[in-house]
C-alpha cells in the first residue's frame, strides 16, 4: 500500500461571506486504507470541511492534499482521486439511477461502454438493479442514499467521502450499507465517514477526529479515545429485584424497574466483585449491556467540555 | 486515458443528456414554439401579410417574415433551453455531480451551450419546415444563413447561461425572456424592416443586437438585409467571445455554485 497519506489537511480555514468563521485551521491526516470517523455536531464545520475537499467550497487558507495532490493546485487530477456521497440527495430526480451513474462516469472522462458495466456493477451490489430504469424519485429514501453510493463509486475513487450517508435510514438498509462501504474499505479504498450514529462510527473506524466550532478537538485511534472513558454505566436485566440493593464501594447501583438495575462504576472496576454481590443477595443476572454508546458519552463531554472552555469559539473576541 | 479524451467524453455526456432532456420533455420544449409560430405564420403572414403586399425586393410579407420568425424561434428556444435546465440543476443541486468531478469548466460551459443550440436549431428546423407549408424559400447564401444561426445561438445560450447563474428563483429566469427578450425580438426587425422607421428610431433600433442576428440570417435565406453583413458577423462574434469570457469567469469564481 502506498506511503503516501491519503489526505493531508493543513492550517485550512474557511471564513464565508457572512463573516461565519466555519474552520479556525483544520490540519489532520488520514492514512491510506484507513476507516476513518469525522465526528462534530451540527454546525462544526464537518460539512464545510468535506465541501473544500471536495471542491464545492472554496478555501480561505491553508492547503488539503489528496494522495499527495494538492486539491487547490491541481484540483482536476485530485477530484479524480475523489468519490462523494453528499448528506443531501443531489441528482436529478426525473432521471433514472442508470443514466446517474453513466453519466456520473461520463463526467470523470470514463468511456461509456466502461461506465454501463461499472453501472450494473453498483447497482447490483448496492440492491438497486431492478430500479434501474424507473425514475429516481420514485426511489425510497434508504434507495435514493445507496444510489448516492453507487454513483460515487463510479470512478472507483481511492478516498470515498460519506456524509451522513445513513441519516433517515432504517437499520436494515444501514447495516447493508455499511457492509458494503467494509467491502469496498476492506479491498483498499480510504474512507472518511460523518454520522450522527455515533455506534456506527464505532463499531467501523480506526480512527477519529472530533471538530467543534471549526478546531479539531480530538484526533486519535478509535482504541485510544474510548480508553479515556474512565466511567462506565451497565444496565442489567435481572429475574426479579429485592426490597434492598447490595451496597458495594465504588459502584453506583440503583433500581429501574422491577426487572432492571443500573450500575454505574469506573472502568477499571471489576465485575465479578459485583457479580458475587448480586449473586450473594439472590438477584439473577439474566443479561448485560452498555447503557449508552461509550464513544457518543466521550462525544458529549469532550464538545461540551470545549464549550465551557474560556477563550474559545469566539469568546474572547466578544468579551 | 489523456485529458483530452477523458474532457471529450464527458462533454459528450453533458450534450446527450441535454439532448436525452429535450426528447424527454418534447411537449414543453418541440411543440409549443411550432404552434406558436404557425399561429405567427396564419396571423400575421397568412391573413394581414396578403393584404400588405410585396414588402422589399420583390419578396411578399410572408417570405420576408419567415426567416424573422425562426431566427426568434432560435434565440427564444436557446435561451430557455440553458436557462432551465442549468437552473434546474442548480436547484436540485444536481449540479454538483458535474462540480465535484475533475471537468475543466469549459467542458461544463460548452456542453450546456451545444444542448441549448440542439435544441435552438431542432425548432429553427422545425418552424422552417412550418413555413414551407406557407411560402416558397430558397437560401441565397447557405454558408451565411448556417453561420448566422449558429452564432445566434450561441449567443443566446451563453446568455441564457449567465442568467441561471444569477438566477436564485424560477422567476428569476422567466424576468429576463419576458422583459428584455421579447421586446428586443420583436424590435429586432422579425416582423418589419428598420428602414420603413424615421429616426431617431432607425438609429436607436441599431443599437439592438438582435437586429444583426436577423438581418444576418434574412440575408442569408433572401438576400436582403437592414444592415451590414460584416458588421452584423463582428456585433455576433463580439457577444460570443464577451459572454463565453464572462460565462467561463462566472464559473471559475463558482459565482452561485461554489460557497
Amino acid at each position: 500500500m502506498s506511503s503516501i497519506p491519503a489526505l493531508v489537511v493543513d492550517n485550512l480555514r474557511k471564513t464565508y461571506g457572512n463573516g461565519v468563521e466555519a474552520l479556525k485551521g483544520v490540519s489532520l491526516t488520514v492514512q491510506p486504507g484507513d476507516f476513518f470517523a469525522l465526528l462534530g455536531p451540527n454546525g462544526a464545520g464537518k460539512s464545510t470541511l468535506i465541501g473544500i475537499l471536495s471542491s464545492l467550497v472554496n478555501s480561505s487558507g491553508g492547503d488539503a492534499q489528496v494522495f499527495g495532490i494538492s486539491v487547490n493546485k491541481q484540483r482536476s487530477e485530485a477530484m479524480r482521486l475523489i468519490g462523494l456521497v453528499p448528506q443531501e440527495i443531489n441528482f436529478n430526480q426525473f432521471e433514472k439511477p442508470f443514466d446517474i451513474c453513466v453519466n456520473e462516469a461520463g463526467f470523470y472522462g470514463i468511456p461509456r461502454r466502461i461506465a454501463m458495466e461499472r453501472a450494473e456493477k453498483y447497482l447490483k451490489e448496492l440492491r438497486l438493479w431492478d430500479k434501474a430504469q424507473h425514475q429516481a424519485r420514485m426511489l425510497s429514501g434508504g434507495m435514493k442514499r445507496r444510489l448516492m453510493i453507487a454513483r460515487a463509486m463510479m470512478n472507483e475513487p481511492k478516498l470515498l467521502i460519506l456524509d451522513e450517508p445513513t441519516a433517515g435510514v432504517d437499520i436494515e438498509i444501514r447495516r447493508s450499507m455499511w457492509q458494503f462501504v467494509s467491502g469496498i474499505n476492506a479491498a483498499g479504498t480510504t474512507v472518511i465517514l460523518t454520522t450522527h450514529y455515533l455506534e456506527e462510527a464505532e463499531q467501523l473506524c480506526r480512527n477519529i477526529a472530533i471538530i467543534d466550532h471549526g478546531t479539531i478537538v480530538e484526533n486519535t485511534t478509535m482504541k485510544r479515545l474510548l480508553s479515556k472513558l474512565d466511567v462506565e454505566t451497565f444496565v442489567f436485566d435481572v429475574a426479579g429485584v429485592p426490597g434492598e440493593l447490595p451496597a458495594l464501594p465504588g459502584v453506583a447501583l440503583r433500581r429501574v424497574d422491577e426487572h432492571t438495575l443500573e450500575a454505574e462504576m469506573a472502568r477499571t472496576h471489576d465485575l465479578n466483585s459485583l457479580f458475587a454481590a448480586l449473586t450473594a443477595h439472590g438477584i439473577t443476572v439474566t443479561s448485560m449491556r452498555n447503557k449508552t454508546n461509550r464513544l457518543e458519552e466521550l462525544f458529549v463531554r469532550l464538545v461540551e467540555h470545549g464549550r465551557q472552555e474560556p477563550g474559545r469559539n469566539g469568546q474572547e473576541q466578544a468579551a | 486515458m489523456s485529458n483530452a479524451s477523458a474532457n471529450l467524453v464527458a462533454l459528450s455526456t453533458i450534450v446527450r443528456r441535454e439532448i436525452v432532456r429535450i426528447l424527454r420533455i418534447w411537449t414543453q420544449t418541440l411543440i409549443p414554439p411550432a404552434i406558436t409560430m404557425t399561429l405567427y405564420f396564419v396571423i400575421f403572414g397568412k391573413l394581414i401579410g396578403s393584404r400588405i403586399g410585396s414588402i422589399e425586393h420583390g419578396y411578399t410579407y410572408m417570405q420576408y417574415l419567415a426567416p424573422g420568425l425562426v431566427m426568434m424561434s432560435i434565440i427564444m428556444n436557446s435561451y430557455g433551453n440553458i436557462s432551465s435546465s442549468f437552473f434546474g440543476a442548480k436547484f436540485s443541486r444536481a449540479v454538483e455531480e458535474m462540480l465535484v468531478s475533475p471537468m475543466p469548466n469549459w467542458v461544463i460551459l460548452t456542453g450546456y451551450v451545444a444542448g441549448a443550440v440542439a435544441r435552438g436549431l431542432s425548432v429553427g428546423a422545425l418552424v422552417l419546415g412550418i413555413a414551407l407549408f406557407f411560402t416558397s424559400l430558397h437560401v441565397a447564401h447557405p454558408l451565411i444563413t448556417f453561420a448566422s444561426v449558429l452564432l445566434g445561438s450561441v449567443i443566446f445560450s451563453l446568455a441564457g447561461f449567465v442568467n441561471a447563474v444569477y438566477a436564485k428563483k424560477f422567476d428569476d429566469i422567466a424576468l429576463v425572456p419576458t422583459f428584455i427578450l421579447t421586446p428586443l425580438t420583436y424590435l429586432g426587425g422579425v416582423f418589419y424592416s428598420v428602414k420603413m422607421l424615421s429616426e431617431p428610431w432607425q438609429a436607436i433600433s441599431r443599437i439592438n443586437p438582435i437586429l444583426y442576428m436577423v438581418n444576418a440570417f434574412r440575408y442569408g435565406v433572401l438576400g436582403i438585409s437592414d444592415v451590414n453583413v460584416g458588421v452584423a458577423f463582428a456585433v455576433m462574434l463580439f457577444f460570443v467571445l464577451a459572454l463565453g469570457a464572462f460565462g467561463l469567469q462566472l464559473l471559475k469564481r463558482g459565482v452561485g455554485l461554489r460557497s
